[in-house]
Parts: structure tokens; C-alpha cells; sequence
């Protein structure tokens, strides 16, 4: 009887993706307790956010794939009017134009846009019939820049840009042509000398820096600077839980956020680092292998978009905090504090778990 | 059916080679951060393991506590103590004035203090932490610290001050210590005790704090601390307490120096007295003196304007870098010259008509006395002082003999004594006239060094020193005036050895000869008759007077007449007891007139302490709270 109860109850969680998520949250916790000064009422409130997560993916993993394929547009559309409006009525905090009232309290449509833009983008490419046409691909395109575009201009450069990435590992899976893809590059490469041309030269300062935060050691660079001198001092097997003195001695600055990748390495070394990468690769390929033996355009694309836009904030994040792509706000997926963006995930995470469990079975 | 089945297989074989690429790049990237973490954390740790180091770890130096200076029997001249004081780094304040007024409603901030601040802000870089006050006391540095929250770049520290507890008196010997400036920083860089004086805001300006630096600042010590980002101190690491810096103890005795000081009045002018067997300094006189204190956190520009700019020179170090004329006092030294060439000796006496003239010249050098000294041998002539006696000898001598064979006695140069900025004196010769002022040199100027006049040039400390080296047979001991480092922290100390500068053979006759006429000068007949009056110890003395304006060739000299400050400077050398010297002293009164009368006294009374511990008679009178008539004595020597 309970045994049934349990079944039906976490008969599309899928089991393994579930155990690498805990695993991961757990690790969250420790590391958030050492970086928050061994705050308990972070890890409670982390723990908050975990719970709420959990459940958003629990409801997610119970949702049928062609349910979602029907609410896709809607949601797009959804997204991109509050775009709108947070780009007429939004509230500013630090500089930026982010957030929506809406009376009882603050939203962001822009988190809104990461599920909701490779849904739409799967579900476009979904409801044409056959191979996909140049056509196809230029209103794609036309359907990712829009809300990209919005979100640019809050300005919220970091999350503008992952959901670009996000659409386009739709149009890349399904199937956009490798002349376009290579003629693009190349061409988009040729375009930097004369970008680089058309700037003032307190942007191209500003680009500097971000790439190279040596150049300003007390101003802008100082948080990589820092964050470097973390994850370097870690060595092979870091200074111990609880002991690093960037992270302890304050340092480290949003130690608990978007740096918070580097406390765990300054803590826990080479050693816990190439774990970390592990475990993000293990939940990289459960996710491809979901994706590859999805069995409708809509979810296999989106199953795809989903698994690789994980892997854009792990590299994002990491990238940035170890010193080799400039800083731009990408929290740690999974370990890093903050409820939306745990929220956010686990939402992909249970539609990955739906489609990997509400299969028809197909004749082979 | 088929179709779309081929379809769909067809269209997920695409899909999945597009997989299979995106999970290269995925690998590749992971693999790119995987070579990034390898370089950081194990190429690059050494590195950065030093880079996290250095954030968190601070060198906090400790102050050692500066050394004390006790006089010969232990009494205390300069000590430290603690006390608050509030620093503002004007680095770190963004509106200096109005934080100033902010502080000033809580703690009395005065204008002097507010001039002392402008003026270390001039002098100052603007990271260095600079006190607005000093010497708050424990209620005045609550209330600050209860209010510090709303004062960033103001703190408030607790620290040593120095204090000398005896104020004016002095001064000059124990000198003072001040705030550390760029050419203090640039002689300490060279001589390589920067490190040393991490924290240290305080240096050795003058006198003895100046020339016992090295022994008095101690060693620094060195706390590592732990701290935060904020650079606050987390927790000590480690910690290597600072040896605190030497004790010095003096020859001189304040006692003698008070007696001394006082002896002086009002009157400007010097003295020094040595020890002649050990080159020890018994007494160092410089007057008028100044509190050191005022010197210590820096002095306000009233109080300087007032030192500085008083006519009365309070501020020089007479015996180092005063300089006199010798006069009369020069004339033992031309004696034992002559003597020890062979000249003069007894019976040796000349007729003196009361003036000396140079061969085929018809210019007279006046004797003091006009009507001359009657029959004058050489005792007769230190004893009465006869110019007449001493002109002949010198041009006799010659200029190059006499001044080389005075050399030997410390004149025209520096003594190797223990302060620093003595000032060498001058002994004329034809050669540095030559340099000097490309002319000749002319016979008369020799006649006149005879007597101490001309261009000779000495300094009280060279003076006591000739003196000493007369007392001592010609033994040169070099004058210092401390006598034993002591170490607080192991208890043990170092005596400073006594040093033999020079030694001037000379026949214990002719020094004979030179120390009864001397002794004559004290007893009656003599030119300071009454310095010997009564003294219970023989005094072998010399009085002088050196001439401020030039008195010309058919002026008489009226005393009363000349302005108070151009008369003439009154001189007085000794030691005693005379048969066996342990002290030697000079005087010099300026504009004091007469050597005998104005000089000598002081000498007596310094004398008569030392050597019979006697104190003066109004000292007597006080400590007794009795106002005894002791009679003055008989000033029978006008002249010298």
C-alpha cells in the first residue's frame, strides 16, 4: 500500500538525475555555511529555497511534455509582455531596470524568459513540418532577439546573453546548417576591429577590465583579483571546511552568491573541484541522454536546450570566478544562494524528468 | 506510416549527431577549467598560498620603551609615561575643518593645539596619522572613544610620552626628542635603522637624546596579526616583544648643575667642568635654557617665535657652539708655550712700562693696567695677568709655534664630545688668514694672540678642556658626559671607557710654574682674589675678559657707558685642588664684564659643592628656612 503510494507519487522523478540534486544541495549547504560565516539562518532560508524548488520540479515532472508544448506560445508571449513592462514600469535597483511590481510582490520576467524561450524555440521548430527551412530559422531568430534585446537593455548583460545561448542550442539541435554557423563566426570576428572602432574609449577601458581585472586591482578587479587569490591558495586539497582565509577573513566578496565557487575551491582544493566538475558532467550527460532518446521535436529540443544551458551557468560561473571570462552576474547553479535561480532550475529539471518518464510506446 | 517513421528515426540520428558535437564542446570546456584550476592551484600556489598570506597577515611593530637618562647619583632627567592622544590622518578625512569641529565638542581642543596641527600638516604627508590633541585624560578619551563611530581617520591612541621631569634645567645637555621628519627618514635609511623605527614617531633631536639615540630607542618588536578585510585584527599569530632601549647614566650631577644654573641669574652665558683625570663632565651650563618639553609633540609657533627669536639666544648650546674670545684666559696656555720652548724661565723678569711696541714701530699694545706691572717674571705675570709680558713672548714664539703648540690643548678643534654640533673654534695662522681673507699676515696680530685677542676663537667646552688638560699634566682625556649604559632587561650595563685624546709632553716644572702663578691669581694680590677667600682647597685660577666692539687706539673703556650687551665678556678657568686636580672648569658670563667678579663666583660655588659638598649660602639659607645674613664677600679684584 505505501509502497504503491510512493510509487505513484515518484513515478516521474527520474532517480538518478534526483540523487546527483541532492547531492549537489547538499554540498550547497556546506559550502554555504562556511562562506556565510556559519550562518544558520542562511542555510535555513537555503533550505527554504530547496524546499520550494523541490516541489516546482516535483509539480513539472508530473506535467506531461505535450501539456507544456501547449502553454509554450502562451508563456513566450506572457514573457515577453512583462518584459514590456518592466521595461515602461519596472522599479531600478542598482542601476538596472529588473524587477516588476506587482502588488503584492517583486517579480522578474527575465527568469521567466529562461524556460520560456527554448519552450517557444522547441515548440516552433515542433510545428513545422520536415526539415526545417532557412525561413524557419531567420524567424527563430527573429523570436530569440526579441526578448534578448529586452532583457539587454535593462541592462542585465549576463542573463541576456545565457538566454541567448539557450535559443540557440535550440536552433542548433535542430539542425541550423554548420555554413551558416561557421560563415557567422567568422563574419562576426571580422566585425570586432570595426565594433572596437565605434567605442569610446571609456567603454573600451571598460572591456579591458573586464577581461583583464589586473589593470584596475582596487576598482572593478578586485573581486576576481580576490577570487583567484582563492581558488589558488586552495593548492590540491584546499585549506579545509571552514578555513580559508579569503573566504573567512572577508576577502572574498558575495562569497555566498556569484562567487561562492570560490570558497569551495579555496576550502576544498583540486581535489574538490575536479569532484564538482564531475558531478556537473554526470548531471551534463543524464541530461543528453534524456534529450537523445526523447521522442517528440519538442521535447528532445527542449530536453537538449535545457541540459546545455545548465552547463552555460557552471561554465559562466566558473569561467568568470577563476579569472578567464569577465565577470558578468551568473550565480553557481545549485550551490550558489538565491532562491530564483534554484527555482528556475529545478523547473528544468523536473520538465527534463517529464519527458524522460511520460514515453508512449513507440513500435520499433 | 513507414515514411514517418523513417522520418522520425531519420530526423533523430541528425539531432543526435548534433548531440553527440555538443557534448564534445561540453568536455572540452570542463577540460579548459580543469587546465585553469591545475594552473592556479598547483603550478601557480606558491604564489597565491603567498598573495593569501600577505592579505591577511599584518606586521604590527611595538614600541619599545625609550631608555631613561639618570644623572651620576640616579636622579631622573628624562623618563616616559602614558597617555592618550588623538590622531587624525588626513588621508582619510574628507573635511578636515569640520571634523576638527566636530572633535572640538567633545574635547577641548585649544588654538595652539590647532597651530600644531597646521603646522605638522605642512610638514607632513597627508597618509600619516598626525595628533590634534595630547595628554588626554581618561574621561576626555571615553567620551571620544564612545563617539569614534562618527570620526573615520581619527583615532585615538594610547602611547609613551617623554617627559623631562626637571623642565628648564639642563636643556642643553639632556637636549629632547621630537617628531620623526624626512631628514630624520633619510639619515635613518642610510645608516639602515628604518626597519627599527616601524612605529616609531619619535627621534633624538638634540643633545643627548640626539647622540645616545641608538642606545636609548631600543629594539622594536613585531606582533603578526591576523586580519580582515577591513584590516582589523582578527587574532596573534605570532609576536616578538621589542627590548627596550638603554638606560644612560651621566657624570654630571644635577645637584651641581642646579647650583650652577642658579649661580648664573639672569645672566647669559656658559660653563663647563670635566673631571681633568677622566675627561668626565661634572657640569654643563647653558644659559638661559627652555623647557624640552615643549619640543616633545612639537612646539607651537608662539613658544618657538619666543625661543627663537629672544635676544638672549636660548636655544644655543653655548659651550658647544658659543664662541669667545679667550682673552686673558688664554695666557696660561702662551705661558706653558713659551716655557716649553725655553723661553721665560726663571729668573727671567722684564722691566713693564705698562705697553709693548714692536720693533721699528711706533704702535703701542696697551697693558691693562697703564702704569705697568713694575718687575714681572712669568709666575708674577699669570698671577697679575701683564699684557705687556705675554705680547713679548708671542711675537717672540711666533705665530706657527704657539698655535701648534696650543692645538695640543683642544683649541681649533672638535673634542669628540658626546653631543653633537660642537663647532670647532678658530686658531689663527698666516696660512688661514691667506685663505681666508688673502691678505698677510701682519707681526701685531701675533702680538696680540698673545693675550687671547684677535682672531682666536674658542668655545667654553674647549676652554674646560684646555684647562682640564693643564690639571692633568697634559694628559687629554676625552670629555664625555656619560659614563655607563645600562641595560634594563638583563641588568647588566656597560661603562664607558675613559679615552686618552692626546698627550702633550710637557716638563712638570714648567707646569709648575704656570699653576703657582695660577694659584696667585686666587689668593690675595691676585686678579680673582676673592674666589679664593676662605675656600678651605687651593684653586688654581685664570680670570678674562674678551672685548665685544674694539676699543680704539687712545679710547678709555667706560663700562657704564657702553649699552648693556657690548660689554665686555667676563671669563674665568680653574681647577682645584690644585695640587690635585679633580675638577676644571671654564665660565663664561657674556657682557658680564669682569672675569674675577662676574665669573668666578659661579665658579666657587660649583667648586664648593663638589668638592666639599657645600651648597651656597642663599641654598643653605633656604634649606635651613632661616634667613641668615651671610656677608658678601670683599669684591677687592676689579681688574683682571
Amino acid at each position: 500500500m505505501i509502497s504503491k503510494l510512493f510509487h505513484h507519487l515518484f513515478k516521474h522523478i527520474d532517480a538518478f538525475l534526483m540523487a546527483c540534486l541532492f547531492f549537489a544541495m547538499l554540498l550547497s549547504l556546506f559550502v554555504l555555511y562556511s562562506a556565510s560565516g556559519q550562518s544558520v539562518d542562511r542555510i535555513s532560508a537555503q533550505l527554504i529555497n530547496m524546499t520550494v524548488a523541490l516541489s516546482v520540479l516535483w509539480v513539472a515532472a508530473n506535467i506531461s511534455p505535450q501539456k507544456l508544448e501547449r502553454v509554450a506560445l502562451i508563456l513566450y508571449v506572457l514573457g515577453v509582455m512583462l518584459l514590456i513592462a518592466v521595461a515602461l514600469f519596472g522599479t531600478i535597483s542598482h542601476g538596472a531596470r529588473r524587477w516588476l511590481n506587482i502588488g503584492f510582490t517583486q517579480i522578474q520576467p527575465s527568469e521567466l524568459m529562461r524556460i520560456a524561450m527554448p519552450m517557444m524555440l522547441a515548440w516552433y521548430f515542433a510545428s513545422r513540418e520536415g526539415k526545417p527551412s532557412a525561413a524557419n530559422f531567420v524567424i527563430a531568430g527573429l523570436l530569440l532577439a526579441l526578448p534578448v534585446a529586452l532583457i539587454m537593455k535593462q541592462p542585465d548583460l549576463g542573463t541576456s546573453l545565457l538566454i541567448a545561448s539557450s535559443g540557440f542550442y535550440v536552433l542548433f539541435l535542430a539542425g541550423l546548417s554548420w555554413r551558416f554557423l561557421i560563415g557567422a563566426s567568422v563574419s562576426l570576428m571580422a566585425l570586432m576591429p570595426v565594433f572596437w572602432s565605434m567605442l569610446h574609449d571609456y567603454q573600451r577601458r571598460r572591456i579591458e577590465i573586464l577581461f583583464d581585472p589586473t589593470q584596475d586591482p582596487l576598482g572593478a578587479g578586485y573581486h576576481t583579483i580576490q577570487a583567484i587569490i582563492a581558488i589558488g591558495s586552495g593548492g590540491a586539497t584546499g585549506k579545509g571546511w571552514l578555513n580559508g582565509t579569503q573566504t573567512q577573513l572577508d576577502f572574498l566578496p558575495e562569497r555566498t552568491t556569484d562567487f561562492i565557487f570560490a570558497v569551495f575551491s579555496e576550502e576544498f582544493g583540486f581535489l574538490g573541484n575536479m569532484l564538482l566538475l564531475g558531478l556537473f558532467s554526470i548531471i551534463i550527460m543524464r541530461g543528453l541522454m534524456i534529450a537523445s532518446q526523447a521522442q517528440s521535436t519538442f521535447s528532445r529540443l527542449l530536453a537538449g536546450s535545457i541540459t546545455l544551458n545548465f552547463f552555460s551557468y557552471a561554465f559562466v560561473n566558473m569561467g568568470m570566478v577563476s579569472g578567464i571570462l569577465p565577470v558578468v552576474g551568473v550565480p553557481l547553479p545549485l550551490i550558489s544562494y538565491g532562491g530564483t535561480s534554484m527555482v528556475t532550475l529545478c523547473l528544468g529539471f523536473g520538465i527534463l524528468m517529464s519527458i524522460h518518464t511520460h514515453k508512449n510506446l513507440v513500435a520499433t | 506510416m513507414g515514411a514517418e517513421l523513417k522520418n522520425y528515426q531519420h530526423e533523430q540520428y541528425y539531432f543526435r549527431v548534433r548531440l553527440g558535437f555538443a557534448a564534445v564542446a561540453v568536455f572540452a570546456l570542463f577540460a579548459l577549467l580543469a587546465f585553469r584550476f591545475s594552473y592556479l592551484q598547483l603550478k601557480q600556489y606558491n604564489h597565491y598560498q603567498t598573495l593569501a598570506e600577505n592579505n591577511r597577515i599584518s606586521l604590527v611593530p611595538i614600541i619599545p620603551n625609550r631608555g631613561l637618562i639618570l644623572d651620576r647619583n640616579g636622579a631622573v632627567l628624562a623618563h616616559n609615561f602614558f597617555a592618550y592622544t588623538l590622531e587624525i590622518t588626513p588621508a582619510k578625512v574628507e573635511n578636515l575643518e569640520q571634523t576638527i569641529a566636530e572633535i572640538a565638542k567633545l574635547v577641548e581642543i585649544s588654538s595652539l593645539d590647532r597651530k600644531r596641527f597646521k603646522k605638522f600638516r605642512e610638514q607632513s604627508h597627508s597618509f600619516e596619522s598626525i595628533p590634534i590633541r595630547t595628554h588626554l585624560n581618561e574621561l576626555e578619551a571615553a567620551k571620544f572613544a564612545v563617539n569614534h563611530y562618527r570620526f573615520p581617520g581619527v583615532e585615538i591612541k594610547s602611547r609613551l610620552f617623554r617627559h623631562y621631569p626637571l623642565g628648564k634645567t639642563a636643556s642643553h645637555m639632556i637636549g629632547y626628542i621630537g617628531r620623526i621628519n624626512d631628514k630624520d627618514l633619510e639619515n635613518l635609511e642610510k645608516s639602515g635603522d628604518l626597519s627599527n623605527y616601524k612605529g616609531s614617531d619619535h627621534i633624538g633631536k638634540s643633545g643627548l637624546e640626539q647622540y645616545y639615540e641608538k642606545y636609548l630607542h631600543g629594539t622594536t618588536g613585531f606582533q603578526q596579526v591576523e586580519i580582515d578585510a577591513d584590516g582589523h585584527a582578527v587574532r596573534v599569530l605570532s609576536s616578538n616583544a621589542p627590548i627596550p632601549g638603554d638606560n644612560i647614566v651621566l657624570s654630571a650631577d644635577i645637584k651641581l648643575q642646579e647650583i650652577a644654573e642658579k649661580a648664573f641669574g639672569d645672566r647669559r652665558g656658559a660653563m663647563v667642568a670635566i673631571n681633568p683625570k677622566t675627561g668626565e663632565v661634572l657640569t654643563y651650563v647653558s644659559q638661559p635654557t627652555f623647557d624640552p618639553n615643549l619640543f616633545v609633540d612639537g612646539i607651537d609657533s608662539e613658544n618657538w617665535k619666543a625661543l627663537n627669536e629672544s635676544l638672549d639666544k636660548p636655544l644655543i648650546n653655548r659651550p658647544l657652539r658659543g664662541v669667545y674670545p679667550p682673552g686673558s684666559t688664554f695666557k696660561p696656555f702662551v705661558a706653558l708655550a713659551g716655557l716649553e720652548a725655553g723661553k721665560r724661565l726663571p729668573p727671567y723678569s722684564i722691566q713693564d712700562p705698562g705697553f709693548f711696541t714692536l720693533p721699528g714701530n711706533r704702535h703701542r699694545y696697551r697693558d691693562w693696567k697703564p702704569s705697568g706691572h713694575g718687575s714681572v717674571d712669568m709666575q708674577k705675570a699669570i698671577t697679575v695677568s701683564c699684557d705687556t709680558f705675554f705680547y713679548g713672548l708671542a711675537q717672540e714664539l711666533g705665530i706657527d709655534n704657539l698655535t701648534n703648540f696650543v692645538r695640543h690643548f683642544g683649541f681649533g678643534k672638535r673634542s669628540e664630545f658626546d653631543i653633537k654640533g660642537e663647532i670647532e673654534g678658530l686658531l689663527p695662522t698666516p696660512d688661514w688668514k691667506k685663505r681666508r681673507f688673502k691678505q698677510p699676515w701682519y707681526p701685531g696680530e701675533t702680538v696680540i694672540v698673545g693675550i687671547g685677542q684677535g682672531y682666536t676663537l674658542v668655545t667654553p667646552l674647549q676652554l674646560a678642556q684646555a684647562t682640564a688638560i693643564l690639571a692633568n699634566q697634559g694628559v687629554a682625556m676625552r670629555p664625555h658626559l656619560v659614563t655607563e649604559i645600562q641595560n634594563e632587561l638583563s641588568g647588566k650595563s656597560q661603562m664607558v671607557p675613559h679615552k686618552i685624546l692626546d698627550r702633550v709632553q710637557l716638563n712638570p716644572d714648567n707646569v709648575e710654574i704656570v699653576k703657582r702663578g695660577m694659584v696667585d691669581v686666587t689668593l690675595p694680590g691676585g686678579t680673582a682674589a676673592s674666589v679664593g677667600a676662605n675656600a678651605g682647597y687651593s684653586i688654581a685660577a685664570k680670570t678674562g675678559t674678551a672685548q665685544v666692539i674694539g676699543i680704539k687706539q687712545n679710547e678709555k673703556y667706560n663700562e657704564s657707558a657702553i649699552n648693556e650687551r657690548h660689554r665686555d665678556h667676563a671669563l674665568f678657568i680653574a681647577y682645584a685642588p690644585a695640587d690635585d686636580p679633580t675638577i676644571a672648569l671654564a665660565v663664561i658670563v657674556e657682557n658680564g664684564g669682569h672675569g674675577g667678579s662676574a665669573a668666578g663666583p659661579i665658579a666657587r660655588k660649583v667648586m664648593d659643592y663638589y668638592l666639599l659638598g657645600k651648597l651656597p649660602a642663599e641654598e643653605i639659607s633656604k634649606e635651613a628656612q632661616a634667613q641668615a645674613a651671610v656677608p658678601n664677600a670683599p669684591e677687592e679684584a676689579l681688574h683682571d
